[in-house]
């Protein structure tokens, strides 16, 4: 029987002839067929992971060299192409097509021998926190199948937090990684805006979108990282900046005092279940005692980062999904009408609920009158945001703040008000906004037996410290909470 | 801000949806919550502040212009729901008055 601990463990087993790649592909598709009521996979590439798997385990036997990512079980959000695989954002407008090409981290994955088992559920478009927006029906959080997995890359988040694979890439518009994580008590890491290119990643809001990682422990999350990272030609708001070496570098300092900032008006705000705030009070008393220096910043902004994140994200997507006009791909019915006609029965027999929503939203603030008033001001209060944390970032290291205000909720409870769903984003939507690389650490249970996650964000291109000092805390701390 | 239906006809207009005489009501209730809920927006001065326009640090990031790939025109019509050999197919735009 496999079990699964991290990808360095994985491949001592395989060198050392414990286990082969053919053996652990039959342990992941057998573990996914037990777990299909989870609902977490949309596709399973069964043949090809088993072909794959057969070609790597001979090249092993016959000591040829393989990648850095050998035999590694990955599962992606269907958001994220893969060249010949259905693709299809969990909506029914893009129901049977078929990606032309693979995303530029697919593709760098599969330079390293990662063995890709299949496309995860998610919600529409990526628009959703409880993954109840997807054409595919709701995906079911393997520690208590009554309550959501989070989202809306729920299927990636329950495909690592179920063993189904060792990790999933997802990706983050506004949480869309880190809350799913916290509420499967997996880790979680959205990147900086940049550090991966989004060739092939499905747009949501351009300026927001990052791809990022499941994964079950830090050193994982920094070896995908540094494969899928840098930059591309088929990106150009890609950093330049070079990518470090992030798993040789990860434990070089493993006693390292950082300047740590938390935000009063986070860890008390309304929202907030009390545990959760007072679980992350302690752990800002643990650092302090262990000589990092923890301070309080002020941060009136806080309430204003949901607003100002769904004028932009909804004026952002109703441009970007305008592509979906049933002609080139997608569905249509083809009826004799007029061509206007066409695109609205298309569209709104393709779209569900919450991204018409969305879409009507972002058409309004984007509409002659409305325009400065909502969208300038919104780009205007980014600023704002940007400024202050820039602030924050030239005295501290990091931020430390809760990753969601509750655990994860009971299904069936994401269309009754859109606000209070979108209220929950609070402290997730700062990382998008500002760019920044943010990660949540699975590292408490509430005594509700649900698992909640803190959240750290670090300064741009900071992925690297951000690392290290989740790698410590994950060691230092686990077993106190 | 009184969401009315002439707002909603014509957002659903340039947005290329419709919604059915129902729809019309949930949509008009849900817009009339999210507008009040980024009319937050208001309380802040934002006098003189610039807007953020781009998140990506990099400028003028050039490369040659060089064909390293394409798709075919086979490729390019595979997800079509509808198409001949060499094109899309759309309802015909151009009609003869009756």
């Amino acid at each position: 029987m496999f079990e699964f601990s991290s990808i360095e463990q994985y491949h001592s087993q395989l060198q050392e002839g414990r286990c082969t790649c053919l053996q652990v592909v039959e342990h992941y598709l057998q573990k996914i067929k037990e777990n299909a009521h989870l609902n977490a996979f949309i596709k399973v590439y069964a043949d090809e992971a088993r072909e794959k798997a057969s070609l790597l385990d001979k090249q092993r036997d016959s000591n040829i060299k393989t990648g850095k990512l050998a035999g590694v079980i990955i599962s992606i959000k269907d958001v994220i192409a893969y060249k010949d695989h259905p693709l299809t954002s969990s909506s029914k407008i893009l129901e049977g097509f078929e990606s032309l090409y693979s995303a530029t981290a697919v593709d760098r994955l599969l330079a390293e021998d990662a063995i890709l088992i299949g496309s995860t559920n998610c919600d529409e478009f990526g628009m959703g926190s409880a993954n109840e927006h997807s054409v595919y029906g709701p995906v079911k959080n393997y520690l208590d199948i009554t309550r959501t997995p989070g989202g809306s890359s729920g299927g990636s988040a329950v495909s690592v937090q179920a063993g189904l694979s060792m990790v999933s890439l997802g990706s983050d518009t506004g949480g869309s990684v880190r809350q799913p994580a916290d509420h499967c008590g997996i880790i979680g890491l959205k990147p900086g805006y940049g550090r991966i290119s989004r060739y092939g990643l499905i747009a949501y809001a351009s300026s927001f979108d990052q791809i990022g990682i499941f994964s079950k422990t830090i050193k994982d999350a920094a070896l995908i990282l540094e494969i899928i990272a840098g930059p591309d030609d088929y990106d150009s708001t890609v950093s330049t900046q070079q990518v470090p070496a992030y798993t040789n570098e990860l434990n070089r300092t493993s006693n390292e005092k950082y300047k740590i900032a938390y935000l009063p008006q986070a860890l008390d705000h309304p929202s907030l279940d009390i545990e959760i705030g007072n679980s992350i009070k302690d752990l800002l008393l643990h650092l302090e005692k262990d000589n990092h220096q923890v301070k309080a910043v002020n941060f009136d902004l806080l309430d204003f980062a949901v607003p100002t994140y769904y004028v932009l994200t909804t004026a952002e997507a109703s441009s970007n999904l305008s592509r979906y006009d049933g002609i080139k791909y997608g569905i249509s019915n083809h009826e004799n009408v007029e061509l206007t006609d066409f695109y609205k029965s298309n569209r709104s027999a393709g779209f569900g609920s919450e991204v018409k929503r969305r879409i009507m939203l972002g058409t309004f603030v984007l509409s002659t009158g409305y325009y400065d008033a909502y969208f300038t001001k919104a780009q205007q209060i980014r600023n704002l945001f940007r400024d202050q944390l820039n602030l924050v970032f030239n005295d501290f290291d990091f931020i430390i703040i809760p990753t969601v205000p509750k655990t994860a909720s009971l299904s069936g409870n994401s269309n009754l008000d859109p606000i209070s769903v979108y209220l929950a984003d609070i402290y997730t939507v700062i990382a998008n906004l500002t760019g920044i690389p943010a990660i949540s650490l699975p590292l408490f249970t509430h005594t509700n037996t649900l698992p909640f996650g803190v959240q750290i964000m670090a300064n741009r291109l900071n992925e690297l410290p951000l690392l290290r000092f989740s790698n410590q805390l994950l060691i230092k701390y686990n077993a106190d909470f | 801000m009184e969401v009315t239906e002439e707002l909603i006809n014509k957002l659903a207009n340039l947005s290329r949806l419709k919604f059915t005489p129902e729809e019309k009501i949930d949509i008009k209730k849900d817009l009339e919550k999210m507008i009040h809920f980024i009319e937050k927006l208001n309380e802040l001065d934002t006098t003189g502040v610039k807007p953020l326009l781009h998140m990506s640090d990099e400028v003028n990031v050039f490369r040659d212009d060089i064909v390293k790939k394409y798709i075919s025109t086979e490729e390019g019509l595979k997800n079509a729901p509808h198409h001949n050999d060499q094109y899309f197919l759309v309802p015909k735009m151009i009609r003869q008055n009756k």
